[in-house]
């Protein structure tokens, strides 16, 4: 008899898209609310978002068990709550986005070889309360940028943002900014356009769109319905 | 199995609650590992999932005045470009550099890695470490890792006593002194610039022309390389950057658009 292959695979992809678009003061997040499986949709109410910090929200989409226990993991390790606080104690300040980037860069890279299959998305205020938007890979290489989507409608959504939204590379010499230089409204406005348009052509896009936006005031929630087909 | 995780201790932070502080620290982060009987199988099928960014055209070589070193900024998954704002030369610190090619996150995590060890010898010797001893840190760990799946290939450029050094080091466990190098999908086509351009005294300007125009011919050719083509230089007083330019541009700067001479021009039709 041949010798049989396992046919169970420890990782499902429960779809969905993320996007985070960062501003000179601002930084807007969003995903959608859907989850499924297959051709199944398991809910249409599933938020993909989770705060960090103060300033600091993540939004992941792929294999929501795995984004779950990452979240878990960044608590659990007392992290969010009391790594911030330690954080805090020991430096006399808030955990800002771009530690809280190399954090989960390097929590996504202690699993290298088990790796969580989650695509996140970092948005939050830097020290400064410049906007600031960090993507990565499932394996934590991550980099900052002024814009980002990930997920299953990330190829429907990534050009029209860099069509409206592209910048000079950070790379260049001299060296020119990377922040989107529309207004709050603006940005938020764009992207419910783009998920408005993802959720036509990508069939694990829509129901509703959770919209996160933080500025100096604080986090702000909105919520817009999308296509349930 | 046991891995060597001393790669890992210099890199752990500060973990948990006080309650946990005891020496618990070298154990803190291990490496996790799936219990599967087929771990090579597994892994093949993992990176298939998350099909890590790579792709890319990395040059490095020493001449009379010290180190150049170049790349682009492409991060390709399968067919997707994922950025085109990847920041493959990685300044481990103000002295030494690392080129970035293969998996993004492997050679992310490891140069910084490195770096925080390199800091460390610093503090713990009171001297710099040597390009020597850094390439060989890095090697001993990728060694350590071979097999696991780790793609990493990448070139250690710096100055120390002993004055200009170059290294390419890559995640098989291979380490190599040299005076050229070039890594990444792109490197055979920036071979053929850089070998045919090279000679040993050279000013700073044409080593970095050189090396600008070996990344642009290999982001020209090579679908996963393109982006900002960025040239660095070492010398005895450290690294600097020297350029970065969008290697579109940098096309029409080298091949201008020539308007055609016109030989006839159409006439209106006039009237009927």
């Amino acid at each position: 008899m041949p010798k049989q292959q396992a046919n169970w695979s420890p990782y499902d992809n429960n779809g969905g898209s993320c996007v985070a678009v960062s501003g000179a003061d601002y930084c807007v997040i969003a995903a959608d609310t859907r989850m499924s499986t297959g051709y199944n949709i398991l809910t249409r109410d599933y938020s993909k978002i989770c705060k960090l910090a103060d300033k600091c929200v993540m939004a992941s989409s792929g294999f929501q068990a795995d984004v779950k226990a990452l979240q878990k993991h960044l608590a659990a390790r007392h992290l969010v709550p009391l790594k911030i606080q330690i954080y805090q104690h020991q430096h006399n300040k808030q955990m800002s986005c771009p530690a809280m980037a190399q954090l989960l860069s390097n929590t996504l890279y202690y699993k290298r070889f088990f790796p969580y299959y989650s695509f996140n998305v970092l948005g939050g205020l830097d020290n400064e309360g410049k906007g600031c938007v960090f993507t990565y890979d499932a394996v934590g290489s991550y980099e900052k940028v002024g814009y980002s989507s990930q997920g299953s409608g990330s190829t429907l959504i990534m050009p029209f943002l860099d069509n409206q939204l592209k910048s000079p590379s950070p790379l260049l010499l001299p060296v020119q900014d990377a922040v989107t230089p529309l207004a709050e409204a603006e940005a938020v406005d764009l992207v419910k356009t783009v998920f408005a348009s993802a959720s036509e052509r990508d069939i694990y896009t829509g129901d509703k769109l959770e919209i996160v936006v933080i500025n100096a005031d604080g986090i702000r929630r909105e919520h817009m319905d999308l296509r349930k087909d | 199995m046991k891995f060597d995780t001393s790669g890992l201790e210099s890199a752990a932070p500060v973990w948990g609650a006080p309650s946990e502080l005891v020496d618990g620290f070298s154990a803190a982060p291990s490496f996790e590992v799936p219990n599967t009987t087929d771990f090579d199988g597994f892994q093949k099928e993992a990176i298939q999932m998350v099909k890590p960014a790579k792709g890319t055209t990395t040059l490095a070589f020493i001449f009379k005045e010290g180190v150049i070193v170049a790349a682009d900024s492409r991060a390709s998954m399968g067919g997707y470009i994922s950025s085109q704002s990847v920041k493959k030369i990685i300044e481990i610190n103000p002295y030494m550099l690392g080129t970035m090619a293969g998996g993004a996150a492997d050679c992310q995590f490891w140069h910084r890695n490195l770096g925080i060890k390199c800091r460390l010898h610093e503090l713990a010797n009171k001297r710099r470490i040597s390009v020597t001893g850094a390439s060989k840190l890095l090697a001993n760990i990728l060694y350590s890792y071979r097999g696991m799946g780790l793609s990493v290939g990448t070139m250690i450029a710096g100055w120390d006593e002993t004055g200009p050094g170059l290294y390419y080091v890559d995640s098989e466990g291979g380490r190599l002194k040299g005076m050229r190098f070039s890594v990444g999908s792109g490197s055979p086509y920036a071979y053929g610039v850089l070998d045919n351009g090279y000679r040993y005294d050279m000013s700073v300007e044409e080593a970095a022309e050189l090396a600008r125009r070996a990344i642009y011919h290999a982001t020209f050719r090579d679908g996963a390389s393109g982006g900002v083509a960025s040239v660095y230089f070492v010398g005895p007083s450290g690294w600097k950057k020297l350029s970065g330019d969008d290697v579109g541009e940098l096309h029409y700067q080298y091949y201008p658009v020539m308007p055609s001479t016109v030989e006839q021009e159409m006439v209106e039709a006039a009237g009927a």
